[in-house]
């Protein structure tokens, strides 16, 4: 790996070396071309090492005891959050690790919903969100809608698969907007200032889901101005099993816990407890402390490339795939066709041929993506869709993986014609 | 090459020529299946004889994969005219045989071109599809039992 603004053919020899299971011949017979990042990224060898090196030194319980293993286990544990923190432009204190972004999701909208809360979410409140939501940003919200007697309200999408900012209008009722920072679909991102004006001009909560944007684009929770904030490790080449809320300093002190039990009290009595400050109040029970040392390494992974280079290359990619399926009459792309309106991932059908079926050759090809409704399914019925192709990008892919993409879509046509 | 074993021109034909294929009445019981991991769907309509114990007809429409088309497709040939017994023990062979990551072959006598299908179960992921329309048969055809206040020690287990 090497750190320069833009990533040459070197360069991008030197990420995939760092990547062993992009060599892996597939049972077609074809190396690998892996893109489906957007479901999972690959990890690298830095980010195995630093987890194996932590096992095999410092393991130990962290914010507990007093010997010199949980001393180590807790400073790699802190250090790692500061890390991950800085990645996403928030203080240390504003994240709070979670097993993923759907467990930051539901998080959010419990304490949100919680009567300590002096903000909290009650009947007759509005929550929004969108059209364009992964069922993780929008079943949370349904279901706090449903305890608490909140309606659910969202922005439409429009015919070219952007956020229809017209299709609604905020009052003084909305206590909470959700919205992804960028669609797993369509590619396109939501215009977050304007949403965040829109939001504050009555009061209300931001959720910003950044699961698409943290691992391909630089992002700062902070200069966004959004009230909280979800994404996931395994997403941006960390591990499992470990994710993030980031929630605005002030705010989070404000609320009441989620889960409970050990490590995230101050005072405990066989009566009551009272909390630690954040963020240990919301992480109940032991953490996922060598996950933390993981997704810190691949953070400072993707910073050592530099994420304007990351999000520059990922770009041609996504431009070299509108244009090489562009040129295929039997697919129609989801969402802009422009690649100056859009990103990663690339979501298509391709006419007489089911995804599955696409998906399947491709597979055949050694061409791993995504296919189905990927976690979108009001979306995909929006465009009057069942299922879709999905191809998604990260730092290691190239433009060879891109011609074997439109290759095999034109033998999945050829196959099925 | 694995493509063609898994894509059997049987089951390309089935596909782009699905045979009973569309809604029909009258019907004893109609079910709607999904298989929620890739949004697949199917509606079945089943039809059995008066006296309960046959199978007259099976009508569908749906959107999905080549897959879970032409095994929706094969499983109308095969099971229209079998008694209940009879097509439930071919629901169980032909579950059998896409259940078995590649180690049943299929009986072609039960099966007919249903053997085709035994290329998919190498595929865990398109296991699913396979099975779309022979589950929603089962159910649709305990249901147009029930209906008719038949009751079935075939139609009781859940596969």
């Amino acid at each position: 790996m090497t750190v320069s603004l833009e990533l040459d053919a070197t360069d991008l020899d030197g990420v995939r070396a760092d990547f062993p299971i992009l060599n892996r011949v597939m049972r077609g017979g074809k190396q690998l071309a892996y893109l489906d990042s957007g479901a999972t990224s690959q990890k690298p060898l830095q980010v195995l090492d630093a987890e194996r090196q932590f096992l095999t030194t410092s393991n130990g319980a962290v914010h507990r005891g007093a010997h010199q293993l949980m001393e180590e286990a807790t400073d790699a544990f802190e250090a790692g959050r500061a890390d991950i923190a800085a990645f996403v432009g928030a203080g240390p204190d504003e994240l709070v690790f979670t097993k993923n972004a759907t467990e930051a999701l539901n998080m959010v909208s419990y304490v949100l919903g919680d009567d300590r809360f002096r903000n909290a979410v009650g009947p007759g409140d509005v929550i929004v969100t969108t059209e364009l939501e992964h069922h993780a940003n929008l079943i949370p919200w349904q279901e706090l809608a449903r305890r608490t007697g909140a309606t659910l309200r969202w922005y439409g999408v429009t015919d070219d698969g952007h956020l229809d900012l017209d299709s609604l209008a905020l009052d003084e009722r909305v206590k909470v907007v959700a919205f992804s920072h960028h669609s797993n679909v369509t590619g396109t991102g939501a215009p977050v200032a304007e949403l965040v004006r829109r939001a504050k001009d009555v009061g209300a909560m931001t959720v910003l889901d950044a699961c698409q944007s943290v691992p391909h684009q630089p992002v700062d929770f902070q200069m966004l101005d959004v009230d909280f904030a979800a994404f996931s490790g395994h997403k941006m080449l960390g591990p499992t099993g470990i994710g993030a809320l980031y929630g605005r300093a002030g705010l989070l002190a404000e609320l009441p816990p989620f889960l409970t039990g050990g490590s995230m009290i101050e005072t405990v009595t066989m009566d009551a407890a009272t909390y630690a400050a954040p963020p240990q109040r919301f992480e109940a029970g032991t953490q996922m402390i060598s996950q933390v040392v993981g997704l810190a390494a691949a953070a400072r992974y993707l910073s050592t490339i530099g994420m304007s280079a990351i999000a520059a290359h990922e770009h041609r990619l996504v431009a070299a795939t509108l244009e090489g399926l562009s040129a295929i009459p039997e697919v129609r792309i989801i969402g802009p066709t422009d690649p100056a309106l859009r990103r990663s991932p690339v979501a298509f059908v391709v006419d007489g041929v089911h995804a599955h079926d696409v998906g399947q050759v491709l597979d055949d090809d050694g061409v791993a993506v995504r296919v189905g409704h990927h976690c979108a399914a009001p979306l995909h019925r929006r465009f009057g869709l069942a299922a879709t192709v999905r191809a998604s990008f990260a730092v290691y892919n190239t433009g060879d993986e891109v011609d074997r993409l439109i290759a095999g879509v034109r033998r999945a046509i050829g196959f099925f014609a | 090459m694995r493509l063609e074993q898994m894509y059997q021109d049987v089951i390309l034909d089935h596909y782009k020529h699905p045979h009973h294929r569309g809604l029909r009445e009258p019907f004893g019981a109609e079910v709607f299946h999904v298989n929620p991991t890739c949004g697949d769907e199917v509606t079945l309509r089943v039809t059995l004889s008066d006296d309960g114990q046959q199978v007259t007809d099976i009508s569908y429409d749906g959107q999905g994969c080549s897959i879970s088309q032409a095994a929706t497709s094969v499983l109308a040939d095969l099971v229209i005219g079998q008694t209940i017994t009879e097509a439930m023990a071919t629901v169980a062979a032909f579950n059998d045989m896409v259940s078995s990551r590649g180690t049943v072959e299929g009986d072609e006598d039960v099966l007919g071109d249903g053997i085709a299908f035994a290329g998919v179960s190498k595929y865990p992921a398109r296991v699913k599809c396979a099975l779309l329309g022979w589950l929603a048969f089962k159910t649709a055809a305990a249901e147009a039992a029930a209906s008719m206040g038949q009751s079935h020690p075939e139609l009781q287990e859940e596969p």
